[in-house]
């Protein structure tokens, strides 16, 4: 098998510890804690050297908060299997901490009638929003872009869609979904079967095409620099300048199978885009079900979406209309 | 360096293989029931379905009574079902009754051996509400069960008790504790639901009490449908526990792309909406009035007496015991109630072979 053509990194150089560039702020720099070593293993797949980590309070508060929620709902589970570990394992993708039945509305119901799901939310929430403030500084510090953040709060968006403005605008917390690994997909099923086939609902045709157009995307570039790497291929930067380098060749293969090319920039661009697009999109779809739209599939008939098909047998008419007891 | 790799990758396939433990070993064979390119397709696999069908043989049936001769009611003392047949026609009920119902216990399972009129044992009491159960799902519910009809037969399968029965989920234990609530959901292994983590006892709201099934929105835009995902949920866990007790899939009776939609539906779409109703009125009013004179081991963890679902007479066929029209043999147990009126229910004619055209 030829050397290029592996899924794991081949050659692994060892040397000596690298603890990163010192940065304005001498807190900045002061914040990154552990020992740093090298894993052979995590060099197969990325770089070997592990840490030094930068914590910061960011990082320490969005790992207590994240405990906490994590905590809670493991314990429920705990008590739902009476705390034998076995049916723990056994049931571990069926068991679920359910948000509040409908009644409760938006009021903050009895702990254990759906108070600990508003109760793990909350603390998983905070968690994730100080991860966010989290990327967005460490990308500052760096003196980087915040492309990174700002993806980020693309999912969080999405996310906040379905456990918290959705349910706000809809007055009910019954709306959000459940935390648990079986009952987050009966949800969805719930979803599309309530409110008449999400299929139809055409910020969910979106966010299927960036979804989608993400892999596809991510598998083109992949494969196009995995390609050239017998060139050096991912040693961008000189490359792009360069004639007859790995990345024209690249550009060049795409340039002549479809007639237009990214270029090294773009791709990414590309990539971004299509990734962020799927959550934005995604969440849009989301948001108005229910609130703008009750039955995806009858809005999609009287906008002239959904295609009539031709009667098979005769005319099935609802019994409750057809006047039946 | 070599090796290691060969271990990751036997790892590999045996991690993946694992995955594959969970699903239905093949063949598979897909039949289109609807306009082509719909995704209206039966999925039958062969070989569990020879198994299925060996299982639900419809028993033959004894000779026919002799013409002729007096009422059962003038013959007998203390007959309070069937009197109008004659004395050979009831007897022959009661004489395949006893190979329907209690094979191995004879005439005395019901009977007091020394006085066949005596009511003192409690199966005769619930063998009587049955008969007149059986006279009415064969004349009030013919819109679910056609001339086809059913027996005793068709839920006992030789059983003094069907094998395939309800009780209502006793309350989650949980619930009154500081946390660990299930909301009576999220459990491996039900069977009702088939393993799935919905509802574990979708009957109640819909089989017993006449909750609101209808969840999804009827009009394009938000008009006051307050139904709540989780009702949805109890829903779905009724369907996937008719779909198991057919045999069938979701397109037996719907299109998938508009689940909620009739003018979308197939015609057994209506018969299984009677279904429900009748199985309603099966338990209310002849089920459950029985719960009073059945022994204790016969009862639920709620001290409920098993009740009727889909799958009761079903066993996992769309049409009980293959469709055998076992009524036509026992003519006996026809009943005289009215029909229960079901406007507009569609022929169910072949469709035109053209319109399917793959």
């Amino acid at each position: 098998m030829a050397d290029y053509q592996n899924l794991f990194t081949q050659v692994q150089v060892n040397g000596p510890i690298e603890m990163g560039i010192p940065l304005d702020r001498p807190r900045d720099t002061a914040e990154r804690v552990g020992k740093p070593w090298h894993w052979h293993l995590a060099g197969r797949l990325g770089n070997a050297q592990i840490g030094p980590v930068y914590l910061g309070f960011t990082g320490i508060a969005s790992i207590i908060f994240f405990v906490i929620g994590f905590t809670a709902i493991g314990w429920n589970y705990l008590v739902q299997v009476n705390y034998s570990p076995i049916e723990f394992v056994r049931q571990l993708f069926w068991l679920s901490v359910d948000p509040p039945n409908a009644s409760y509305g938006l009021r903050i119901p009895p702990m254990n009638q759906g108070g600990w799901w508003l109760f793990s939310g909350f603390f998983i929430t905070v968690s994730i929003l100080l991860w966010w403030v989290r990327t967005y500084r460490r990308a500052v510090a760096l003196k980087m872009g915040t492309h990174v953040a700002w993806a980020f709060a693309g999912a969080i968006w999405l996310y906040l869609v379905l456990g918290f403005f959705r349910p706000i605008l809809m007055g009910s917390w019954a709306e959000a979904v459940p935390w648990g690994i079986f009952s987050h997909l009966d949800w969805t099923t719930a979803f599309s079967l309530r409110y008449g086939n999400l299929f139809y609902n055409p910020f969910h045709m979106l966010s299927i095409v960036f979804l989608y157009g993400s892999t596809l995307l991510f598998a083109m570039h992949g494969a196009t620099i995995l390609a050239v790497s017998r060139y050096g291929g991912e040693r961008e930067i000189e490359q792009i300048v360069d004639r007859g380098s790995a990345s024209e060749r690249a550009a060049l293969f795409w340039r002549w199978t479809m007639g237009f090319n990214a270029t090294m920039e773009s791709i990414h661009r590309w990539a971004w885009w299509f990734a962020v697009l799927t959550c934005i999109t995604g969440g849009i779809g989301i948001l108005l079900t229910g609130t703008v739209v009750d039955n995806w599939y009858l809005w999609s008939v009287k906008h002239g979406v959904a295609p009539g098909y031709p009667a098979i047998w005769g005319p099935v008419v609802d019994p409750m209309t057809a006047g039946a007891q | 360096m070599k090796k290691t790799y060969q271990h990751w990758t036997l790892g590999l396939i045996l991690g993946m293989s694992l995955l594959l433990t969970g699903c239905e070993r093949p063949p598979k064979v897909t039949e289109q029931i609807g306009y082509r390119g719909t995704g209206m397709e039966k999925v039958i696999n062969p070989r569990i379905e020879s198994a299925t069908k060996v299982a639900n043989v419809a028993p033959e049936a004894l000779p026919p009574a002799e013409k002729g001769g007096k009422k059962a009611s003038a013959v007998y003392k203390n007959v309070k079902v069937l009197g109008d047949l004659t004395e050979n026609e009831f007897n022959r009920v009661m004489l395949a009754m006893t190979t329907w119902v209690s094979p191995d216990q004879g005439c005395t399972f019901c009977h007091n051996a020394a006085n066949f009129a005596d009511d003192s044992l409690y199966q005769k009491v619930v063998a009587r509400k049955m008969i007149e159960m059986t006279t009415t799902i064969n004349s009030k519910w013919q819109a679910h069960v056609g001339n086809t009809g059913v027996t005793c037969y068709t839920c006992h399968r030789g059983n003094n008790v069907p094998n395939k029965l309800w009780f209502t989920a006793p309350e989650v234990k949980t619930a009154g504790r500081m946390l660990g609530n299930d909301f009576g959901q999220n459990k491996a292994g039900q069977d009702s639901v088939k393993n799935a983590s919905l509802p574990y006892d979708p009957f109640t709201p819909f089989l017993l009490k006449d909750t609101n099934i209808r969840v999804a929105g009827d009009t394009a835009l938000p008009t006051g449908n307050k139904t709540s995902l989780k009702q949805a949920e109890y829903v779905h866990g009724l369907m996937i526990h008719m779909s198991d007790s057919l045999g069938a899939n979701c397109t037996t009776c719907h299109n998938t792309r508009a689940m909620a939609q009739w003018d979308e539906s197939t015609p057994q779409r209506t018969t299984a909406w009677v279904g429900i109703r009748m199985v309603r009125d099966l338990n209310n009013n002849f089920v459950v009035p029985l719960t009073g004179i059945q022994p204790a081991h016969r009862l639920g963890p709620t001290g409920d007496i098993g009740k009727v679902n889909c799958a009761t007479c079903h066993n996992g066929v769309q049409k009980p015991l293959y469709g055998a029209p076992m009524l036509q043999a026992y003519p006996e147990l026809k009943g005289s109630l009215p029909v229960e009126k079901v406007a507009a229910m569609a022929a169910p004619a072949s469709p035109p072979k053209d319109h399917m055209r793959r």
